[in-house]
């Protein structure tokens, strides 16, 4: 009981000079949604999902064959959004090949990545491995989903997939 | 449970003394002991308002963060911005040009944020150029000014850019009179009150936000002041202040205060359009330019308008109506309710409160006394709702908190002064550091005042921070005023000379739709590349296009060779970025322009005129990445007549020997 006096008494006493109006903490960053991915995730090593990654992509159908359009969709993208750091080759430029990249990884973690980089740098082990050696986190270039569809049609193609 | 309400009574009364001992008893330096906990933002914390303050002869827009006073930004509207390239890019050029051409500076005094119903909305605001007459919007998604428009026939813009409650107009008001700009204006200075003319203009602000003089209202010569619009009942009208009404045209220190009394001229501006839709307004030739910024090009065009409508105050009656103000008014303000118009004379030691009722009611009962060159003077006492007594020295303006209070500004007895609008009684004051000149509570000239903050700017500073040599920051003061007592909570720097401000909650700015990046896919410049495949180099005769592009962290392309002395270069670089907060920088060795500062996904350009053979570095001058300082490349310059061939590369190193 005194010490519930005791916060009233500091309650006022804090608020006696007439700040009878909102606090601060009412336009606080915690009011308001979060707009992006980047510093929001809560997912911690022990519950990451190597294979999956971060991201809202839980599973991607692939057709047995190519999807011809859907590679030309994401050919175009891959010009203004991609290539000023990344080869078809397997050759480094800023960011590592493309070469290969759909076998190595599956087509959730890529889906995943190219639309929400920043979180699973953070996360991931291969891409922690991959940052050191190229030194520059990949920009997050706001990809739509159909962007990044394409875009993963596309590097199928690259890859060989007919 | 008893018990509970016993020690809460006890807790009360202990509040009460503590509530007390919180006044400062020595109004000189007493900062109560709570001050610094009320503006601690803690790090990685938003404040609770942001504060548009106007730069004045940095003729830029600061912004801060209220109660913190951080600064977020400076918004470039009417001075040259090296910085982010601003007036110095080919895009942003047209911007700032006048019918007197291009204009690299201004006066920026006064802000105005767009209203609906009375209330600020966080759409845009408005600055007005009180040196070559201009009104600009600046658009708060973007923080970026979007559009300037000039005003012709007048001369000293300082009444503006005051709004009207649904932002139906902005206005503008001639603080120099000057001969309209069609007439024969090389006369004789003294012939001030035979051929010299004051002009209000009325800007209307489309739904877009567009700007366009609707019409202008040709007065007598005098010097208009300041300004602000009627609200609520009141709304329909304006009203003016001005000084001058001796039309000196010399020495006006002396000869513009000869007179007892001004004026405060009520314009009626729904009956000037009725006379409009009567066909009652002039067409006149005026030369002004009308510039606008469009996000899809990231280019400013300027066009060149050739006519204004004009209202003649003289002849079209029930239009305008003069209310005598005491000695030389600056501050016309206008109180929440729209009832009470506060005037501030400048050399006064009284403040007079008009009534808008009262005014109405005269101007029915021809209570007038007189005209003034044919415009009907209402008798002082019969507008006039009463007068703040000994208030202090030197009143300049009043702003209010949404609680029946007004807060007055007084120069030259340097200090802030609380009253109550309806009884005129003085309620406290408080000295500040020092001579204020404007004062700001955030929607403190609208319907709805946020009344828990006020920031008073001072005209001088002199010994209230670390000395700098002989030129000193001004100083802004942020006070508590949601208690009884106004009480000081800090002190800070500005840029250039703040004149009037603005502020609206933090919420109201922050989610109207901040603009994160410009998305590359709608990228509309004439001269933009989307990917590196796209980029290129592209002669026609002496003009050299450089199609380039920026990522973290190269340029495409960074090897350029083939340019020739007295060659016309033209860098058009492209942000391909599409993530919040990457810019690029570009900088070239020599250039005499600034930099370019491009925003993800935008496109801007840098004219260079390569006048020596060399190799020219270029690089980013904004850090991107871990890899920025490798961000940079190498144009190579040749003697005119050169035979190099016109080549450009990203990647190629020289063959192995």
């Amino acid at each position: 009981m005194y010490k519930l006096t005791f916060f009233v008494v500091a309650f006022l006493m804090l608020t006696s000079c007439g700040d009878k109006t909102k606090t601060t903490d009412d336009f606080s960053k915690d009011t308001a949604a979060p707009t992006d991915g980047s510093a929001t995730s809560t997912t911690d090593a022990a519950t990451y999902d190597p294979n999956r990654g971060i991201g809202k992509h839980t599973s991607v159908d692939l057709g047995a064959k190519l999807d011809v359009a859907m590679a030309a969709e994401g050919e175009k993208i891959q010009s203004v959004k991609c290539s000023s750091c990344h080869k078809l080759t397997d050759e480094k430029l800023v960011g590592p090949g493309w070469k290969g990249v759909t076998t190595r990884q599956k087509p959730e973690w890529i889906m995943n990545f190219i639309t929400n980089p920043d979180p699973m740098i953070d996360k991931d082990p291969e891409l922690q491995a991959q940052l050191e050696l190229c030194l520059v986190r990949m920009p997050n270039q706001a990809l739509s989903d159909t962007d990044a569809r394409n875009l993963l049609e596309f590097m199928r193609k690259n890859d060989g997939v007919k | 449970m008893k018990n509970i309400f016993v020690k809460t009574s006890i807790a009360v009364v202990f509040a009460s003394v503590f509530f007390g001992s919180c006044r400062p008893k020595d109004t000189a330096d007493a900062v109560s002991g709570d001050a610094a906990q009320k503006v601690y933002v803690a790090p990685g914390k938003y404040d609770e308002f942001y504060n548009f303050v106007s730069g004045g002869f940095s003729g830029q827009m600061s912004v801060y963060a209220l109660p913190s006073a951080r600064l977020l930004r400076v918004v470039p509207i009417f001075s040259v911005d090296p910085q982010s390239g601003y007036g110095y890019s080919e895009e942003s050029k047209p911007m700032l040009n006048t019918s007197h051409g291009f204009v690299p500076w201004d006066d920026q005094h006064h802000l105005d944020m767009s209203q609906t119903n009375g209330e600020v909305d966080g759409r845009w605001i408005f600055a007005n150029a009180n040196n070559t007459p201009r009104i600009a919007r600046v658009d708060l998604k973007t923080f970026k000014t979007v559009e300037i428009i000039e005003l012709p026939n007048s001369a000293g813009n300082h009444s503006s850019p005051f709004i009207t409650e649904n932002t139906e107009y902005v206005v503008a008001g001639t603080r120099f009179s000057v001969p309209p700009d069609n007439s024969n204006g090389d006369v004789p200075i003294n012939t001030y009150k035979e051929n010299f003319k004051g002009y209000l203009s009325f800007v209307k602000v489309g739904k877009e936000g567009q700007m366009d003089i609707a019409f202008q209202i040709e007065t007598p010569g005098v010097n208009w002041d300041l300004s602000h619009a009627g609200k609520g009942k009141s709304h329909g009208w304006f009203f003016f202040s001005c000084y001058n009404t001796e039309q000196a045209n010399t020495l006006l220190e002396v000869n513009a205060s000869q007179k007892d009394k001004d004026f405060i001229m009520a314009v009626n501006w729904k009956k000037a359009e009725e006379y409009i839709k009567a066909g009652k307004g002039k067409k006149i030739a005026a030369k002004y330019v009308h510039n606008t910024w469009d996000e899809k090009t990231h280019s400013a065009k300027s066009e060149m308008r050739n006519e204004v409508l004009v209202l003649d105050s003289k002849a079209l009656k029930d239009i305008c109506y003069m209310i005598p103000c005491p000695k030389s008014p600056h501050g016309c303000d206008v109180d929440p309710t729209g009832e009470f118009i506060v005037g501030s004379g400048k050399l006064a030691a009284l403040i007079p409160v008009f009534s808008f009722d009262k005014m109405v009611k005269a101007i029915a009962n021809k209570q007038f006394d007189g005209n003034y060159d044919g415009i009907p003077v209402i008798k002082y006492e019969a507008a006039l709702h009463g007068e703040v007594k000994k208030p202090g020295l030197g009143p300049l303006h009043t702003e209010f908190d949404g609680r029946g209070n007004a807060y007055t500004t007084f120069f030259v007895s340097s200090e802030v002064v609380k009253w109550d609008i309806k009884t005129l009684k003085i309620l406290d004051r408080h000295p500040t550091y020092y001579s204020p000149g404007h004062l700001m509570i955030p929607g403190g000239d609208s319907r709805k005042p946020f009344g828990k903050y006020m920031v008073v700017y001072n005209k001088i500073t002199k010994d209230r921070y670390l000395p700098t040599g002989p030129e000193l920051a001004q100083s802004a003061q942020l006070f508590d005023i949601s208690g009884d007592k106004m009480k000081l909570l800090l002190d800070y720097p500005t840029i250039g000379e703040p004149h009037y401000a603005q502020a609206a909650p933090a919420d109201l700015i922050r989610n109207n739709g901040q603009l994160k990046f410009y998305k590359i896919e709608e990228n509309h410049n004439p001269f933009v590349t989307k990917g590196e495949k796209e980029a290129k180099v592209v002669r026609k005769g002496n003009r050299i296009d450089v199609y380039m592009t920026s990522i973290r962290s190269h340029f495409a392309s960074d090897n350029i060779e083939g340019i020739k002395v007295g060659d016309e270069v033209y860098f058009h670089v492209t942000n391909l970025e599409q993530d919040w907060d990457v810019p690029h920088g570009f900088a070239i060795k020599g250039a005499d322009n600034a930099e370019l500062l491009i925003m993800p996904g935008e496109t801007a350009t840098l004219k260079w005129l390569p006048k020596k053979v060399g190799i020219y570095p270029f690089y980013c001058t904004d850090f991107c990445s871990a890899l920025h300082q490798e961000m940079q490349g190498y144009v190579r310059v040749s003697p005119v007549g050169s035979t190099v061939p016109l080549t450009f590369s990203l990647g190629t190193n020289m063959p192995a020997k």
